[in-house]
């Protein structure tokens, strides 16, 4: 009788402890470059809204990041706030308001920059999504997706999205798009290929934000 | 269709070139007519048997299911049965000791009261002293012959006399009837006693009488078992469907109660173990473990019960002594406690989760935190709580309606089988008796494609007999059965 309770005790130990290293496949990397640059820092408004949504729907062990598109975005300093949620629900749930504090601070003291380097910004957020190990992994664009580069950014080589999702959220018509809107429709198919070409798995274009917003992130 | 063509010995002529291989078909039938026979008729032979011999199998199969279904049914019916009478036979000892050592102080008391309603009847019985004999004193004053007032003042004196001793033995009686009526009137609550007395036998008595007749029943039942009476054996079994149907209905409610319980220690489980590992592609650790959890305590309940000797699912427990199995039960009932506590501190966990997440969604949302109504917000916590107390002793008491659904379906499965392979013997045989017949209706199918080859056959046949008797047809006939009949034989 005792050995059948010990044995027992032993495998649900056993079944505890070989469970503990499967949780990478089924957590959500996201990965959300906001642009800053020039008339669109006005929408930083509309992002908060978006890291809100992402924080109330992210689970323990996804992980989020936050970064601002800058002139040359390819750095670790464009990074707003990053965090991986603890397994713990409790836990979670404070890093989320944690998360929260730092956003609001970040949105609150936004400054606009000169060029608009989205192409680093894809790099550094897959660096870093790959750095999570997570299952799913989405980078999020909150940009009208321009990308206006300085003098001596080199970013004309391909890259490698392998496994990704992309999402351009809020792409916003721009005043020449206005005149002749085959320039919005151009832009968003070249970044369209572009990515793919890079081996990403998804483009998706969501501007309705008050309708569309399950579409950020792909079902588990 | 040009493929077809390219079949065609003719494309430019269909007709012809379907003529032609019709009569080609029609020689080469002809030419194969007994091997196809020998196949046709060896082919279902062959099925006929093997089907036959197949359902013999089956029904000698069932027979044998039947007969151990009846002996492993019976067998525990018996030891049902028998648990039942000596159960009933404990209650009659019990009632008769109880009453035995009742009886003496009842007797005593009985026989009090008779003593007492004796003597108090001695009492009533006893008649006051008759008057003095004055009436022979009377006749002697009247025999004297002379009159006179002597005698008249003599006689006067004596019925005053009378008259007064008269009123006073009156008076006697009447103090002495109303006495007696006094002792009889307090008899009355001694026959009371008596009465109640008697009743309180009486319904001993129909007690005693139920429970006779109670083991009357279970004996007249466990006769039959004795006897292997198919009257027992059909109760036992639609018993059996009974009692799975009911401790099926009543293991369905308890899986209910098993769902809240895992509901309400699944999210909670998430703090312990976390809440992103899955062991398989959908199935989250936490989930599993809230199951175990679950499974645990109905185990433990198992065991409580087992140790308890509700239930006998192992004999193992069944056969421990005393001690032992007594040291079981206080293990299994604390480890039952311990898991209640924690499912009832996972319960409180639960709803602190949820409350957190609901204000940081409300933070999320830049929503005004809204007021908690005190008592009435801590209802559903404190709910919680008791449920994840309670509903692990609940679930402990499945283990009873377990045990009868594990006996009950043994036999209900065994039934099933029982009448699955006499259903598909039935089949069976009806699909041997269809081969068996059948090989005579596809030779003739055969022979109907060839029939004029074989027009042309009995035509040549005749013209070399002679003449187309009736004889050579019925001939060939006799030979057509002869070969089928040899062929049957080989």
């Amino acid at each position: 009788m005792r050995n059948r309770l010990t044995y027992l005790l032993i495998a649900v130990c056993m079944m505890f402890s070989s469970a503990c290293g499967d949780g990478g496949a089924h957590t959500h990397g996201v990965y959300m470059l906001v642009d800053t640059s020039g008339t669109y820092a006005k929408e930083i408004t509309k992002a908060s809204k978006i890291i809100n949504y992402l924080l109330a729907t992210l689970n323990p062990g996804d992980s989020l990041a936050v970064a601002k598109v800058e002139s040359r975005s390819f750095t670790e300093k464009d990074i707003v706030a990053k965090v991986t949620f603890d397994k713990r629900p409790s836990q979670a749930t404070s890093q989320k308001r944690a998360f929260k504090e730092k956003i609001q601070t970040f949105a609150g003291g936004a400054k606009g920059s000169a060029y608009t380097d989205i192409t680093g910004g894809l790099i550094q957020g897959a660096e870093y999504l790959n750095e999570t190990k997570s299952g799913i992994k989405t980078i999020v664009i909150f940009s009208d997706m321009q990308e206006e580069l300085g003098k001596g950014t080199v970013r004309d080589f391909p890259i490698n999205l392998e496994g990704f999702r992309i999402v351009a959220l809020n792409v916003t018509k721009l005043r020449t798009d206005n005149a002749d809107p085959r320039l919005y429709l151009d832009r968003l198919s070249q970044w369209e290929e572009r990515v793919r070409k890079a081996g990403a798995t998804e483009w998706v274009v969501v501007n309705d934000l008050e309708n569309n917003m399950e579409s950020i992130l792909a079902t588990r | 269709m040009a493929d077809l063509k390219s079949w065609l010995l003719w494309p430019d002529n269909p007709a012809l070139s379907v003529f032609v291989f019709g009569l080609f078909a029609m020689l080469f039938l002809y030419a194969a007519r007994k091997p196809m026979h020998g196949i046709i008729h060896s082919t279902c032979t062959l099925i006929s048997h093997s089907t036959r011999l197949v359902s013999r199998w089956l029904f000698l199969a069932a027979d044998n299911m039947r007969q151990h279904n009846q002996s492993v049914l019976f067998t525990h019916a018996q030891e049902g049965e028998a648990v039942l009478i000596e159960r009933e036979f404990e209650r009659v000892g019990e009632l008769i000791r109880k009453d035995m050592q009742e009886f003496p102080a009842l007797q005593r008391k009985m026989l009090e009261e008779a003593t007492r309603i004796e003597d108090d009847y001695r009492k009533c019985g006893i008649v006051p002293p008759p008057p003095p004999e004055w009436v022979s004193a009377l006749e002697s004053v009247a025999k004297i012959k002379s009159g006179g007032d002597i005698p008249r003042k003599l006689l006067e004196d004596i019925h005053k006399s009378i008259q007064k001793i008269h009123d006073k033995t009156v008076a006697e009686f009447r103090r002495s009837y109303e006495e007696r009526h006094k002792i009889l009137k307090s008899i009355q609550p001694a026959w009371r006693t008596v009465e109640k007395l008697t009743g309180e036998i009486d319904k001993k008595m129909v007690t005693l009488h139920t429970n006779a007749k109670q083991i009357d029943t279970h004996m007249g039942t466990f006769e039959g078992i004795r006897n292997k009476d198919s009257k027992t054996e059909h109760a036992l079994t639609m018993s059996s469907f009974v009692q799975l149907a009911i401790s099926s209905l009543v293991m369905a409610i308890a899986a209910g109660g098993a769902f809240i319980n895992y509901k309400l220690i699944a999210l909670p489980m998430s703090e312990m173990v976390g809440a992103s590992d899955y062991i398989t592609s959908s199935l989250k650790t936490s989930e599993v473990a809230a199951l175990v959890i679950i499974l645990m305590e109905a185990s433990m309940g198992l065991f409580l019960l087992e140790s308890l000797r509700i239930t006998q699912l192992f004999s193992r427990i069944a056969g421990m002594d005393d001690r032992m199995r007594r040291r079981l039960t206080i293990i299994s009932l604390s480890f039952l406690i311990i898991l209640a506590g924690i499912e009832s501190s996972l319960a409180l966990m639960r709803d602190m989760l949820i409350a957190d997440k609901a204000s940081l969604m409300r933070d999320l949302a830049s929503v005004a935190p809204t007021e908690s109504d005190g008592v009435l917000s801590s209802i559903p916590m404190i709910g919680q709580m008791v449920m994840g107390f309670v509903l692990p002793f609940a679930l402990a008491f499945v283990a009873i309606p377990f045990e009868s659904f594990v006996h009950s379906l043994r036999t209900v499965i065994g039934a099933g089988l029982v009448q699955g392979a006499r259903g598909l013997g039935v089949v069976l045989r009806f699909v041997g008796l269809l081969f068996k017949r059948l090989d005579r209706v596809l030779e003739l199918t055969y022979d109907l494609t060839i029939v004029i080859p074989l027009m042309v056959e009995r035509w040549v046949t005749m013209l070399r007999a002679g003449s187309p008797t009736p004889r050579s047809i019925e001939t060939d006939h006799t030979d057509d059965t002869a070969l089928t009949k040899s062929r049957r034989a080989a």
